[in-house]
């Protein structure tokens, strides 16, 4: 316990105040400093380190309007689309607060993706910033679990189908699957035991995890220092007063900062939910408009925009793509067991590894691989940090051609998240299949491209131009 | 943090193996505290009861139309195939994943349906319209030709709206779609020319 501080008698009643508060509570004014006016970040960033900032901003939207919402909401499969229509119609400001939340919905993932390139464009995962790329992953994997219940809520046709499809992807697991789907419905189809725990997780047990994680996520990226634009340790160059020289503190300069990008955030915000709340069917599809019907499906069937990418990459597993994996897998063992220098017993394990797995694809049905891939593509993304072997962070320092590779994952994405809204045709079908291919192999074969070229010269101080 | 070793001679190894002991016991204890929490998630009792048969009343339905009844929360398709339709079953035999029905049989088709018509009476096919894929209920596309997401030399049958797969008019799927299945032919029987019952047959 830090010493009792007195405090002259004739000082003003607001710092007599302070100095009582912080003779009894010392570690908040210690977090203030730690997470505010002394936390040193590099003074070079730019646009793209608005979006963290931008996400809790959402966070706390989505927080506030969903407790709202639940006062009225109706957790009931014989309610619950009335009681959103309520909420919309005869609740005061009530469909200001709905479409809060569900333009918030979109809005969280549009600054989540963008926050997450962010981190690629910059090398943010790399060490010693892993354990923050590690919970920002396990952030996003909680996003997409809130969401997906949440968009079960207001009980539409496109909540309860994609509700069934979602929860059939478990019963794809070979011998656990029908049990494991039954388990998370608690009915032979999705209906009023699913609506309700999904209630439950959305309102409280999930924003919980998420509180846990975003507060990991921020005391992680605390103690090791924001990364910047360049790529570069600021701590590594400090001043005599052993404050890095390229450090600003948080506090003012990057509140005030962040402020008027959440000006311009709100601005955009605000126009969606005046002007399209829907957004022409991407926030809000037309289908959800229509209550839930067990007995028929909607002609065209998609997924929320956010989630598209990874319905393509599901969609393209067919039989003749399990065949492509396969020959994926067999060349991925060749080429280990001729290229690589390793002791036998080695090479014997991955020959072994790659007989097993191509076992499995020929035995198991293509629609289990769509889950595997679905999955692997989130769960790829924690390896990152362990998958580039680039000798720089920055793309600033990179070989010029890892621009246009960049490039070409982003475009690849949004081809992915375009076909995944789409219905099913097989010329689609066929770009997936490459795209998925396209998406994996930026991420596997990265310890072997991110090598190759010759990296820039890097600075040892930030590139920094006062305005 | 200073490198020095571990004192073995510190370590007071017998209560060290009552800390690891309790510690399991205490492991073991929540274990079996999440029991009743995890069993919460099993479909209650009520749940379990609900699922009677239903009878359905079949005199009114013409050749070449379709009706849906609810079993179990399911859709159940009751369709008077037309004498094209069941000529066309024949000719697509060579594209269709299983078209004698011999994956799951015990789940997916019962005795009597294992035929290439999937049913007791050939005019009449009683199927569960859920797709074997994810779930989705496939839509009707009786008319034969070429048309959007079909192809050219489609003979008329099912085509699920979420991921493409394409059932044949006895509910059989076609070769190389994210479907591994033909459509459930649930358990039914005929109780008089016109009454049908699904949920049970002669069997049980």
């Amino acid at each position: 316990m830090a010493d009792f501080k007195e405090i002259s008698p004739n000082a003003s009643a607001g710092a007599k105040l302070t100095n009582w508060f912080e003779n009894r509570l010392p570690t908040a004014f210690d977090m203030y400093k730690v997470h505010m006016s002394e936390y040193y970040a590099p003074k070079n960033f730019n646009f793209w380190y608005i979006f963290g900032s931008l996400a809790m901003l959402v966070l706390v939207i989505q927080i506030v309007t969903g407790i709202f919402l639940v006062m009225h909401y109706k957790p009931d499969a014989a309610l619950a689309f009335g009681s959103v229509e309520y909420i919309m119609r005869d609740v005061p400001w009530g469909w200001l607060i709905r479409y809060m939340h569900s333009t918030g919905a979109s809005a969280f993932f549009v600054v989540v993706y963008l926050h997450m390139f962010r981190g690629l464009l910059y090398g943010s995962y790399r060490k010693p910033r892993e354990l923050v790329w590690l919970f920002g992953c396990a952030i996003f994997l909680c996003l997409m679990a809130e969401a997906f219940m949440g968009y079960l809520l207001p009980w539409g046709q496109m909540s309860y189908w994609g509700a069934q499809v979602i929860v059939n992807l478990f019963a794809a697991v070979p011998f656990v699957g029908p049990d494991l789907a039954l388990l998370i419905r608690g009915d032979y189809v999705v209906g009023d035991a699913t609506l309700n725990r999904f209630f439950s997780f959305h309102v409280i047990a999930v924003p919980l995890v998420l509180l846990g994680l975003v507060v990991a996520h921020l005391m992680a990226l605390h103690d090791v220092g924001s990364n910047n634009p360049d790529g570069i340790e600021i701590k590594a160059t400090k001043g005599p007063n052993g404050i890095p020289l390229d450090g600003i503190p948080f506090h003012p300069y990057y509140t005030v900062h962040d402020i008027f990008a959440v000006c311009m955030f709100l601005m955009v915000f605000s126009a969606v939910i005046f002007f399209a709340p829907e957004f022409g069917g991407y926030f809000l599809e037309y289908n959800n408009f229509i209550p839930a019907d067990p007995l028929q499906t909607p002609l065209h069937i998609a997924p929320v925009w956010y989630f598209t990418p990874f319905y393509s990459m599901l969609r393209a597993i067919t039989g003749e793509m399990v065949l492509v994996l396969i020959a994926c897998v067999v060349g991925g063992a060749v080429l280990g067991v001729t290229k690589f220098k390793m002791p036998t017993l080695f090479k014997g394990v991955i020959v072994a590894a790659a007989a097993v797995v191509i076992a499995m694809m020929l035995s198991i049905d293509a629609k289990f691989w769509g889950v595997v891939a679905m999955g692997g593509a989130v769960v790829i993304l924690f390896f990152l940090p362990w998958l580039d072997y680039s000798p720089v962070k920055s793309i600033r320092y990179r070989p010029d051609w890892h621009k246009y590779l960049y490039g070409v994952f982003v475009i690849n994405f949004v081809i992915l998240a375009y076909l995944g809204t789409q219905p099913p045709s097989a010329i689609g079908e066929r770009v997936s299949q490459v795209g998925t291919l396209f998406y994996f192999g930026f991420f596997l074969l990265m310890p072997w491209w991110s090598r190759l070229g010759e990296a820039k010269p890097v600075p040892t101080r930030v590139n920094f131009v006062a305005h | 943090m200073s490198e020095t070793l571990v004192d073995s001679q510190q370590i007071d190894s017998s209560k060290r193996t009552w800390l690891i002991a309790s510690s399991c016991a205490g492991a073991v204890g929540v274990g079996a505290a999440a029991i009743p929490f995890v069993s919460t998630f099993q479909p209650s009792e009520r749940a379990k009861a609900a699922g009677a048969a239903v009878e359905v009343d079949i005199g009114g339905l013409k050749p070449g139309e379709k009706m849906t009844v609810e079993w179990r929360g399911k859709p159940v398709w009751v369709i008077r195939r037309t004498p094209e339709q069941l000529a066309s079953l024949g000719k697509i035999t060579g594209q269709l994943a299983d078209p004698t029905s011999q994956r799951k049989p015990s789940e997916l088709t019962p005795e009597y349906a294992r035929n290439e018509a999937r049913s007791i009476k050939p005019e009449f096919f009683i199927a569960v319209g859920i797709c074997t894929h994810l779930g989705c209920s496939p839509s009707d596309k009786f008319q034969p030709g070429p048309q959007a997401s079909l192809p050219d030399d489609w003979q008329g049958g099912f085509l699920c709206p979420c991921h493409g797969s394409t059932f044949d008019f006895a509910g059989r799927v076609f070769k190389n779609k994210p479907a591994p299945d033909n459509l459930e032919v649930p358990p039914h029987m005929y109780l008089s020319d016109s009454k049908l019952l699904i949920g049970e047959d002669k069997k049980a």
